[in-house]
């Protein structure tokens, strides 16, 4: 009805005089925006259909196109809200859960933003990344706590299964399925050249990535998609995912339409099916629980992988993550309210959850308070951004970073939040194949290496300010760590003394 | 500093076994320590716990307060409390063994004791309610002394490690009681405090669960209403409040408090015949502010009897078995075998649905 | 064959069932012993006694045969072999599997079946010769989950909502439903000839290797259920 109807948000701008009638730009929107009529001999646009995602901007070859948002809005309303409006709108017309993609974009305070790193001055020189050593290679994993020796008094070197990183960054989950087989394909390329780790993610693995084993993580979910022992033993760790800080408590959902041919071989159910992964483990509803499922991949994989168990950043992370470091689990994942997702309920987006740099504090103070923080590594995720936050993130505690949205940016990814669409002109969260072809697995893999070059550099530039020549040196180190704007709560929960003092 | 419970929420999952003998045979306190080892990895050393019920029939008349205190001095100013309002009849130290596995034991006292009528009177309260408001208000506001249990003929013994640790540390096999509840803890982090561990006791009644309830503050903040305070910030601390309220001051009876508690769908309800809807709607709709959702199995201790109950959506195991007069009760079966290994009648009990075994009228 | 006798480590137990050059062992005296069998492949487990949790976990083609009750989660996430179980079992079993059968002579717990998968060649099947608890089949996906109803405490043969969420594989359940209700989502009708072709192999092996007379168990009809979509959750999104 009349009522559903809303002036599109975006507005396709063309200057016709530019405009050379080549098409191009019907011809790489899968949303149907751009048309050519005929009788006008003109190029025109559905601004409905229009989702910002800029392709038609990159492909145009004569600069010809703009996106703008327009200003045909509701009247201003500082409670009712524009996208509040149009939220009630949209369920009014349908009755249907809203549904978004990526991270939430709300105005939430970033903490890393108010975050300030050391350097180095007089008292303690500053080293020069460029020409001394700056190491930066890390090992996930529980450490033994003490060091037995034999009868010669040698010492005996068993230590439990470790990651090896060059770097304290990991590609978090994103399954095949939610995103295409080229950009899977893309970020395990690139984790090989950089001597990192990606992550299945709950979709399962195709046959053909089998070979990047040595760094790979793969991931088992509540839906078990692609799960069996060959694949437990793929990888270098088995990642058990009991929540995504994109969506806490909430299961997974890949409609039928995303199950093709290679995504349902990999995830090992029929094509046309959706896959539904539940939003409990059924085998878990309890924290004894969490320790069978982790011991029953411990057994099936001859106690040969890490485990990496994977949860939403909640009130009560501390406490959780205790009980995780206690179950086994060789390393904790903690996924923060901001991180990214191929679909997700917007409320639960959007209010569910805590930000990941309280999260990764608390947690790490309890661990330390409790003793038992060696026995597991943790990683930070739910919106690492660039290289300042990953250095924030391991002085505050976290032993690596896991980071998604970045890495999709790399390849592409203009963050138009429309994943759930299926429609990504840049190939990456689609299953249609004219789209996956759009991103040339090359291509994606040397700019993904090339990012993750670039925060190497930072990191050493960072480090080498602060003098220290080796990243497990900055872990935990929170005096390198000063707050600006941040209440006395904050600060005590970052556990991080304010600028100046 | 550690925060200890009370100050913080400490989530925690666990193991839970039970025994009773419908004859009111005694048993030995072993068996129920020996059950708990198949189910070692369902605890993490963090907490274990029994009570035994008909553990001694010479005082069956006194109420038993089994009391933790931190040093010498407050057992004496508690002491002192105490005898403001009880005549304590025989005062002793619980019996123990030393053992490794069992580090930074309190001073553990039990006393026997009879509330002075006078005061009774004075305060307008019945005797239960009389001795209950003192075990609270001493465990609200006594800084190191934590009464444990303070049930007649019953008593709760319970440390900081494993349940068959905790059980040979309190010299369980020298006790004989018709029933006992045991329980093996698995906390998610450090609380070091012994008064943290299973069971939770009021009055006579005791409560061991094993999962982690989504309702709690919504039923803590219903049941303080009356009088209650959750000074451990436990779901097993509640729960047992949440059973004292409704069965010994609402007087429900048991299978209606687990339809409190554990509530029958509406969908479920609507089946059902005219009276049973009619009751259930009442139960649902009177105290809702009772329903305890998410995962939970508890055993509920009594004098005469046991109550087993699973949630309604039964998230976490638990079987029963029979021998003879015996009834076996479990969060695994294998804990059964090992004390019972001909036990028969195996039955998982579905969601909400409440076991009650009793022991045989006037064999307690 | 190899005889192992538990002793309370189930580490130790899988480790001479992974090393061991022997492809045939007993397990005597099990007593809550978990994850045996976990991820193994070719080789024949007997076990006297009680397994614990996750007996057959991601089993890989491995025969387990157990003389006695099991508990929580058998067969999780298993992808070959057989699980025969002469007697009841807990909650969860069969959760996720995606090929290979569990035959189980006794009644089943809560969540029977849950989230069963097919894949190709692989289509699992676990028959209980019982009753189920409440959400049998919930999620199925693939396979065939068949409920002989041959429990005598007078029980209806499933508990509350049994194949919710179920988007693929069949149910099948013998004798009567009276008492049971479906959700909406799925089709529930007489089975037909067709439909039985489908388990009358498993059902005459079931019968085999618990020595019951298979007669018996067409003596009574067989109700069928199927989900009416594989897409159930289809009309719950509105794109924002």
């Amino acid at each position: 009805m009349e009522a559903d109807f809303f002036y599109p948000e975006f507005e396709v701008v063309r200057n016709d005089i530019k405009c050379t009638r080549c098409r191009v730009c019907e011809r790489e929107c899968a949303n149907g925006v751009h048309y050519y009529s005929e009788s006008g001999k003109v190029m025109l646009s559905d601004d409905t259909k229009c989702v910002d995602c800029l392709r038609c901007v990159a492909v145009c070859p004569v600069h010809a196109l703009k996106i703008v948002k327009s200003n045909c809005n509701f009247r201003d309303n500082a409670n009712w809200s524009n996208e509040t409006i149009k939220e009630a709108v949209k369920q009014a017309g349908t009755g249907g859960v809203l549904l978004s993609s990526m991270g939430n974009p709300k105005d939430y305070p970033v903490c890393w933003d108010k975050i300030l790193i050391n350097a180095s001055q007089v008292t303690n020189p500053p080293i020069d990344p460029l020409r001394e050593p700056m190491e930066t290679r890390v090992f996930l994993g529980k450490k033994p706590s003490n060091t037995p020796r034999d009868a010669e008094g040698k010492i005996i070197c068993d230590i439990p299964p470790q990651i090896e990183l060059s770097m304290p960054v990991m590609f978090s989950a994103m399954s095949y399925g939610s995103i295409s087989y080229n950009a899977h394909k893309c970020l395990a390329e690139a984790s090989e050249k950089l001597g990192i780790c990606y992550n299945t993610g709950e979709g399962g693995l195709h046959e053909n990535f089998f070979k990047y084993g040595a760094n790979t993580v793969v991931q088992v979910a509540s839906g078990r998609f692609g799960v069996h022992e060959e694949y437990l033993k793929a990888g270098v760790a088995v990642e058990i995912k009991m929540g995504q800080g994109a969506k806490p408590g909430i299961g997974g959902h890949l409609p039928a339409s995303k199950i093709t041919g290679d995504v349902s071989r990999t995830r090992m159910i029929p094509e046309g099916t959706d896959a539904i992964s539940p939003a409990p483990h059924h085998d878990i509803y309890s924290i004894e629980d969490l320790r069978q499922l982790v011991y029953s991949i411990k057994e099936a994989t001859a106690y040969a992988k890490p485990v990496i168990v994977k949860v939403a950043a909640v009130h009560n992370i501390a406490a959780i993550a205790s009980g995780i470091a206690r179950s086994g689990a060789d390393i904790i994942a903690i996924d923060g309210f901001r991180g990214g997702t191929g679909a997700a309920p917007t409320g639960i987006r959007d209010n569910v959850g805590i930000p990941i740099e309280l999260a990764l504090a608390a947690v790490d103070r309890r661990l330390r308070e409790e003793g038992i923080r060696n026995d597991v590594s943790l990683i930070a995720g739910g919106s690492i951004r660039n290289s300042t936050d990953v250095i924030k993130a391991i002085a505050l505690g976290a032993d690596a970073c896991y980071i998604a949205t970045a890495a999709l940016i790399a390849m592409g990814c203009h963050l138009c939040r429309n994943c759930q669409s299926g429609k990504c002109n840049w190939g990456i969260a689609t299953q249609r194949p004219e789209l996956v072809r759009r991103l040339d697995p090359e291509a994606g893999c040397a700019r993904l290496v090339n990012l993750m070059t670039a925060w190497r550099r930072e990191i050493r530039e960072f480090m080498g300010g602060m003098g220290i020549n080796s990243i497990e040196a900055l872990r935990g180190n929170r005096l390198m760590l000063r707050g600006i704007g941040l209440n006395a709560k904050e600060l005590e929960i970052l556990g991080i003394a304010h600028a100046g003092e | 500093m550690k925060l200890l419970e009370g100050q913080i929420r400490i989530p925690s999952g666990c193991a839970i076994s039970a025994v009773i003998s419908t004859e009111g045979e005694r048993m030995s306190g072993a068996d129920i320590v020996e059950s708990m080892r198949p189910m070692h990895d369902r605890s993490n050393g963090l907490g274990g716990g029994f009570a035994g019920y008909g553990i001694y029939p010479e005082y069956k008349d006194f109420y038993a307060l089994h009391i933790f205190f931190d040093n010498a001095a407050v057992r004496q100013e508690c002491e002192s409390v105490l005898k403001e309002s009880f005549e304590i009849v025989k005062a002793e130290p619980v019996p123990t063994l030393k053992m490794p596995e069992i580090t930074d034991e309190p001073i553990i006292y039990r006393y026997f004791t009879a509330p002075l009528a006078s005061r009774m009177r004075d305060a307008q309260l019945d005797e239960r309610e009389f001795v209950a408001r003192i075990v609270m208000s001493v465990n609200a506001s006594m800084k190191g002394a934590y009464i444990v249990s303070a049930g007649k003929n019953m008593g709760v013994f319970k440390a900081v490690g494993y349940p068959e640790d905790v059980g040979r540390f309190y010299r369980l096999e020298e006790y004989s009681g018709y029933s006992w509840i045991a329980h093996g803890r698995y906390p998610t982090n450090t609380p070091g405090w012994w008064g943290g561990a299973h069971p939770f006791a009021i009055l006579d009644y005791s409560v061991v669960h094993n999962g982690e309830i989504s309702s709690y503050d919504a039923n803590r903040r219903f049941i303080e209403m009356y009088g209650y305070k959750c000074t451990l910030q436990t779901d097993t601390e509640v729960i047992a409040y949440i059973a004292d309220y409704l069965l010994r001051r609402q007087k429900l009876t048991l299978k209606e408090f687990a339809s409190v508690v554990a509530a029958p769908f509406w969908s479920t309800i609507e089946r059902m015949s005219e009276e049973d809807k009619r009751i259930c709607t009442y139960l649902r709709t009177v105290y809702s502010g009772l329903l305890v959702t998410g995962p939970f199995s508890i055993v509920l201790g009594f004098e005469g009897g046991l109550m087993a109950l699973n949630d309604r959506l039964k998230l976490r195991s638990m079987v029963t078995a029979k021998k003879g007069d015996r009834v076996y009760i479990a969060s695994e079966e294998a804990a059964i075998r090992k004390i019972a290994p001909d036990a028969g009648d195996v039955y998982a009990p579905t969601g909400g649905e409440p076991v009650i075994v009793k022991v045989r009228e006037g064999r307690y | 064959m190899q005889t192992i006798t538990a002793c309370g480590d189930f580490a130790a137990i899988n480790r001479t069932l992974r090393e061991s050059t022997d492809d045939s062992f007993v397990i005597e005296n099990c007593l809550g012993e978990r994850f045996v069998g976990a991820g193994l492949s070719g080789k024949k487990i007997r076990i006297n006694g009680i397994p614990g949790n996750a007996l057959g976990a991601y089993l890989n083609g491995a025969e387990i045969e157990v003389f006695g009750n099991a508990q929580e989660a058998v067969g999780d996430t298993m992808n070959a072999g057989s699980i025969v179980i002469h007697g009841r079992v807990g909650d969860a079993a069969g959760y996720a599997m995606r090929g290979g059968k569990i035959f189980i002579k006794g009644s089943a717990g809560y969540r029977t079946g849950i989230h069963m998968k097919a894949y190709r060649d692989k289509s699992p099947v676990m028959v209980i010769g019982g009753r189920c608890g409440s959400f049998l089949g919930e999620y199925l996906a693939g396979g065939a989950i068949v409920v002989l109803g041959m429990h005598d405490d007078g029980k209806c043969v499933v508990g509350n909502f049994p194949c919710t969420g179920m988007h693929g594989g069949k149910v099948f359940i013998r004798g009567s439903l009276e008492g049971a209700r479906f959700p909406s989502g799925v089709t529930v009708r007489d089975a037909t000839d067709d439909d039985l072709s489908e388990i009358r192999s498993d059902i005459a092996e079931y019968c085999r290797v618990f020595g019951i007379d298979e007669t018996l168990v067409w003596s009574e009809r067989f109700t069928v259920i199927t989900p009416n979509s594989s897409n159930p959750y289809k009309q719950m999104y509105v794109e924002n």
